[in-house]
């Protein structure tokens, strides 16, 4: 099957494209997926543990069936979020 | 005329038109509205030491906007009365430019300064948006978090954040 991929900020200049067409087998995962094109371009590897997927515009988990036709999309970790270190109890207000 | 509440624009942003977007005039079950809390975000002109140049913000816009109306439904769980609208820049953004405009719309104060710091919170965890900061020097793809929005801790970080 035929499935489009999107990359976006730092691996889509590891990738050198934003956009590309790969072929997988019937049956393959998210992870297949990620797997072989880890393969093709080595440095997207770094996002091995940081990575989040998502399938035809919805966020997925790396073991989503894919079917031909889906556009999956790999998100290094976005640009905000880090914790809050300590935490704290506290209560909204009501008024 | 009516915007979209929920948006990632090339444009630049428009405070008093989200500010409409949450007032009584354009919601018609609003009326109890007694405070908007807004929020804008800028592009800082020092970051970690570094002397920013300009900022350039990218979005995989679709789920962008679903992670919007995801963030959306949560303040409608969290502060049934609260409306909230938001529009999060893309693309080159020099030094004291907005990125993100947030409003929200409640009866009391407390629930719209919290539904607006909650949903800056959810966005900087969720919403698949990157910023690459150029700086004197060189330039760098700003990553922070894993985007996850069924982890549960993250919500209830963002949840804390917002409440005390």
């Amino acid at each position: 099957m035929r499935v489009s991929v999107r990359v976006f900020a730092r691996l889509r200049d590891i990738v050198g494209a934003a956009e590309l067409e790969r072929e997988a087998p019937a049956g393959a995962s998210v992870r297949h997926l990620w797997d072989d094109l880890v393969a093709d371009f080595p440095d997207a590897g770094d996002y091995a543990g940081s990575l989040s997927a998502a399938v035809n515009t919805e966020y997925a988990k790396m073991d989503t069936e894919l079917h031909d036709g889906d556009e999956v999309a790999f998100l290094p970790p976005v640009s905000g979020g880090e914790r809050v270190a300590a935490l704290r109890i506290g209560r909204c207000s009501t008024n | 005329m009516s915007i979209a509440r929920l948006a990632v624009t090339t444009e630049r942003l428009d405070l008093d038109a989200l500010i409409g977007a949450v007032s009584p005039a354009a919601e018609a079950d609003a009326e109890g509205t007694g405070a908007i809390a807004s929020f804008l975000g800028l592009v800082r002109e020092h970051n970690l030491g570094r002397r920013v140049v300009k900022l350039e913000y990218e979005a995989y816009e679709p789920l962008a906007v679903r992670a919007f109306e995801r963030i959306a439904d949560e303040i409608a769980e969290r502060w049934p009365a609260a409306q909230v609208a938001v529009h999060h820049r893309v693309g080159v953004l020099a030094v004291g430019e907005a990125s993100v405009a947030i409003t929200a719309a409640s009866p009391h104060r407390a629930d719209a300064f919290a539904a607006c710091r909650y949903l800056i919170e959810r966005i900087k965890q969720i919403a698949p948006i990157w910023k690459r900061e150029f700086f004197d020097g060189g330039d760098v793809w700003i990553e922070g978090a894993t985007a996850d929005p069924d982890d549960a801790a993250a919500r209830e970080d963002a949840y804390r954040r917002a409440c005390v």
